[in-house]
């Protein structure tokens, strides 16, 4: 029988491989690609939630949904901007590589 | 039935996941990156969540697997096919390892999804609209905002200058 703890510890063994991709990789659009992973593990941890919690406890029927629907808008606009900064820095250093990001430090 | 589905559907999405963060070509890991979120729709499926599974195909597998697709072949460069890891990677693993047991233990734990109903409430598109346009009416509007903010900072900040700066 399914149950809600599967959908659970699949959105945290996602959210782990983009936790690590986020943290090991050197290309920034590499990046944005673990980021998306771990904001799609979110995703189905909401969708989860209120599949299962129908009408119970702190959240009324959609409010899992609704959030999700959120979350994709912000990631949609997220992706634009950041890949338009990938391409302006693109075009002033010639890398995408994080470890040449670095006209910040002292 | 649904257990099987469930099954097959999240293994190809974790074997896809680690696809992404492991391969050294950056085309394979955005064509892995596509297939895993077409996997993260079939989950939606099976939660009987229909709207947000076209909802994610529509936007995550067709707009922004091709905006990244777009940024590839625009920052293409000469060590574009071999992608170097980070020098301090082990710690990542270790790290997500780390995050990976932490949650796990403290989902199983946890009792606030120990009573919980086994069954799965479908989401119905006219009341996913009707919640959306009463109680989240403002958020909604606000929303379509930051998007249009987005765009014309991505237009902005992506567009040369005309002194060749």
């Amino acid at each position: 029988m399914l149950e809600l703890i599967h959908f659970n510890i699949l959105s945290v063994l996602l959210f782990s491989v983009g936790l690590y991709g986020v943290l090991a990789r050197k290309s920034a659009i590499l990046i944005i690609m673990a980021i998306e992973l771990m904001l799609n593990a979110v995703n189905i941890n909401f969708i989860a939630a209120a599949a299962f919690n129908h009408g119970n406890g702190l959240f009324t029927n959609f409010d899992g949904h609704i959030l999700t629907i959120f979350i994709i808008t912000i990631a949609a606009a997220e992706v634009g901007l950041a890949l338009a900064l990938i391409l302006r820095i693109f075009r002033n250093k010639a890398t995408v590589n994080v470890d040449s990001f670095d006209i910040m430090k002292l | 039935m649904h257990l099987i589905l469930f099954s097959i559907i999240s293994t190809v999405l974790l074997v896809c996941a680690v696809g992404v963060v492991i391969s050294r070509n950056i085309v394979h890991s955005a064509l892995f990156l596509l297939f895993a979120l077409i996997s993260v729709a079939g989950i939606y499926l099976v939660l009987l969540t229909e709207f947000l599974a076209i909802v994610q195909l529509l936007i995550y597998g067709g707009a922004i697997v091709i905006v990244i697709l777009f940024a590839l072949m625009l920052t293409r460069n000469e060590e574009y096919p071999r992608i170097q890891n980070n020098k301090l990677w082990p710690i990542a693993g270790v790290l997500a390892v780390l995050v990976c047991i932490t949650m796990s233990v403290s989902y199983f734990q946890s009792g606030a999804i120990q009573n919980v109903p086994n069954t799965i409430a479908p989401a119905g598109v006219k009341s996913l609209g009707s919640s959306l346009f009463t109680t989240w009416a403002i958020p909604f509007e606000l929303a379509s905002l930051v998007l249009l903010v987005a765009l014309i900072g991505a237009i902005v900040i992506a567009r040369s200058d005309k002194d060749g700066n």
